[in-house]
């Protein structure tokens, strides 16, 4: 039996395999499919200040392995995810870190405030991805400045671990990595999605009502890989990685690049069991080649 | 509590090809079947082809727990129902199901189910369901010409047939939407309606003019099927409701169609 165990800042994680945020819902509907405690973490749905009815119809198009998503940020506010849904969830038997957005730095704080008075909330992951309102509506995440800006201030009022989640829509992911570190992130989860677009070519359309939306599946994990692998390279915090992880190898491979962990997004939505098959597979590739714990394999690449 | 949702390899008893867009699949589970509803659909996964890379989802066309197999009518869209098109006897398939909500009883004993199109395919399981129960079930159906109408046996046992040609080679020429009944004055106690948007929409219009309940199934693109993405929401009265779980099935009303 190979001990799974990752510890990464305060979390101590059962096995490396989380699920990604918007991904997962808040891990009922996955009741019917799986056991809940085996997974090693969960990350709920980004949560922001107030309601928000995300984006309008179509919000989805399937592309050459993987699809473009422009959910937005639908949710029904920090509020509403406090009183209705931690409850529920609060006893899951495994770690539950809360997806935290918004459109300004107060709403950021305001958020990240709150989540800080959850007993079971361990962590928090900073979706800069958003766009900042203050600033002509460019992402959070794209520019290090600002990006170094809001994970400072999230810090201040959030005390237990601070996840920052980057965009690869970046010139240099390595850079985004070090502003947030200077911000103060305990740990880094990597990528979002890729910003993409689809045409409907009889209709002389695009296909999302927004015209670009965010590209995720096995199309982008090339990048992806890369991407963990130059941030593992540029910064020391713990680095969790995802992008298009459909199996165990494909994890293992994330693990290579220097994550410590993984999160699986998009490949829950085409098989709910596929942590469950990821976890196991990740124990017997350790088996087959003797290694006895899993965190072994992080950067444990030979270049 | 809904009823708990399943991942099988399921068995392809039978493929049968209808003409050269539509065919019906059945398929048979490896134990007994949950208690499924007419409305309700699965998502299928489309193996062995890199660039159907989502499950597709079908409505629940026919139902049979005795045997423990349901059917599927599919039309022939793109790559993978194309893919689907050719499996063989014996060949197996993974589904999720049941999915989603279901049409329900309606509050009188006329009913008028509305299809247009492929969706036909949850109607013909409605229709047996109702009529099982003792409801009289008319069924109109509109097709582009004659050679195209298939399964007209199974829909005349559920009750009478009405048809709409956009030819007019059989029925009344036009659509559905233009048929004669809607004209006649013929009291129903509910409209159920599935197939294109703009057909369901015409048909929401004239049950309202009519004061007459209806329920419509919608087909909205989707990528999970189980309520996690927030890909498939439809607005409603009461903000979004994703059509996968709250659906697919929603009184007409609700939409303010
Ligand atoms: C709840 C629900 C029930 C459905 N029931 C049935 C059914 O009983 N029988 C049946 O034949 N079809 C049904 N559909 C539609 C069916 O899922 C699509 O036709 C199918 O997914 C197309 O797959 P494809 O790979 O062949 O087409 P693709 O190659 O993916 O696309 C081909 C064309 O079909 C369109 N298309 C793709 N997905 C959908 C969709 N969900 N709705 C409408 N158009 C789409 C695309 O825009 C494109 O123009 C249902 C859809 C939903 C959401
Ligand atoms: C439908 C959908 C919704 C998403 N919602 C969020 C979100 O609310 N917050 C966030 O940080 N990332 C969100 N993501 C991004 C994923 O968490 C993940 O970073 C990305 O999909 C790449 O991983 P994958 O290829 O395994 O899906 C979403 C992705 C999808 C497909
Ligand atoms: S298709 Fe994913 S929520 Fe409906």
């Amino acid at each position: 039996m190979t001990d799974l165990s990752i510890n990464i800042g305060n979390l101590k994680l059962k096995n490396p395999v989380m699920t990604a945020s918007g991904t997962f819902g808040y891990g009922e509907e996955f009741r019917d499919f799986i056991d809940l405690g085996r997974l090693g973490g969960i990350v709920v749905k980004a949560v922001t200040g107030n309601n928000r009815d995300g984006n309008a119809y179509p919000r989805m198009a399937e592309t050459p392995a993987g699809m473009l998503n422009s959910v937005g940020l639908q949710n029904k506010g920090v509020d509403h995810f406090v009183k209705e849904i931690y409850p529920k969830i609060k006893d899951f038997d495994t770690v539950i870190i809360v997806n935290v957005s918004g459109s300004t730095i107060d709403e950021y704080i305001e958020v990240a405030e709150r989540i800080n008075e959850l007993e079971k909330i361990p962590a928090i992951e900073l979706n800069i991805s958003c766009p900042n309102v203050k600033q002509g509506g460019m992402a959070f995440g794209t520019i290090p400045s600002t990006a170094t800006e809001v994970t400072a201030a999230v810090k201040k009022v959030y005390k237990k671990d601070l996840i920052v989640k980057l965009s690869p829509n970046v010139t240099s992911i390595g850079e985004m990595a070090k502003a947030v570190v200077d911000g103060g992130a305990d740990m880094i989860s990597l990528i979002n999605t890729l910003l993409g677009m689809a045409i409907d070519a009889e209709k002389r359309t695009p296909v999302l009502s927004t015209i670009t939306g965010g590209l995720s599946g096995p199309a982008i994990k090339p990048v992806a890989l890369r991407m963990v692998y130059q941030v593992s390279k540029a910064v020391k915090v713990p680095v969790i990685g995802m992008g298009g992880i459909m199996n165990a190898t494909d994890a293992i491979e994330f693990m290579l690049a220097g994550a410590s962990a993984v999160q699986v997004g998009t490949a829950n939505f085409i098989d709910p069991t596929v942590t469950m098959k990821i976890i196991d597979g990740i124990d017997a590739y350790c088996r087959l080649h003797k290694i006895a714990a899993a965190r072994d394999l992080i950067f444990a690449l030979n270049t | 509590m809904s009823v708990k949702k399943l991942l099988h390899d399921l068995v392809v008893l039978k493929n049968e090809h209808l003409n050269r867009r539509h065919f019906v699949l059945e398929l048979k589970a490896p134990e007994p079947l949950p208690e499924i509803l007419p409305g309700q659909f699965v998502q299928v996964l489309v193996e062995d082809s890199p660039t159907t890379f989502l499950r597709r989802p079908f409505s629940i066309h026919g139902y049979d727990p005795a045997n423990n197999t349901f059917q599927l009518l599919i039309q022939i869209k793109g790559k993978g129902t194309h893919h689907l098109s050719l499996l063989k006897e014996g060949d197996k398939l993974n589904v999720m199901y049941p999915l989603g909500n279901s049409f329900s009883f309606p509050g009188g004993k006329n009913v008028l189910l509305v299809g247009g199109g492929c969706g036909v395919a949850p109607l013909l399981f409605l229709g047996q369901w109702l009529k099982a129960a003792g409801v009289n079930v008319t069924l109109l159906t509109g097709w582009k010409r004659k050679e195209d109408i298939f399964e007209e046996e199974a829909y005349r046992a559920c009750g009478e047939l009405l048809v709409t040609t956009e030819d007019g080679s059989a029925g009344e020429k036009g659509m559905v939407t233009g048929h004669s009944v809607f004209k006649s004055g013929r009291a129903f106690d509910r409209i159920y309606s599935c197939g294109p948007d703009r057909m369901m929409k015409a048909v929401a219009h004239i049950a309202t003019r009519k004061g007459i309940e209806c329920e419509v199934s919608l087909e909205n693109t989707m990528a999970c099927g189980f309520g996690v993405c927030l890909c498939c929401i439809t607005p409603t009265n009461h903000g979004n409701q994703r059509v996968c779980i709250e659906g697919p099935v929603f009184d007409a009303k609700e939409l303010g169609w």
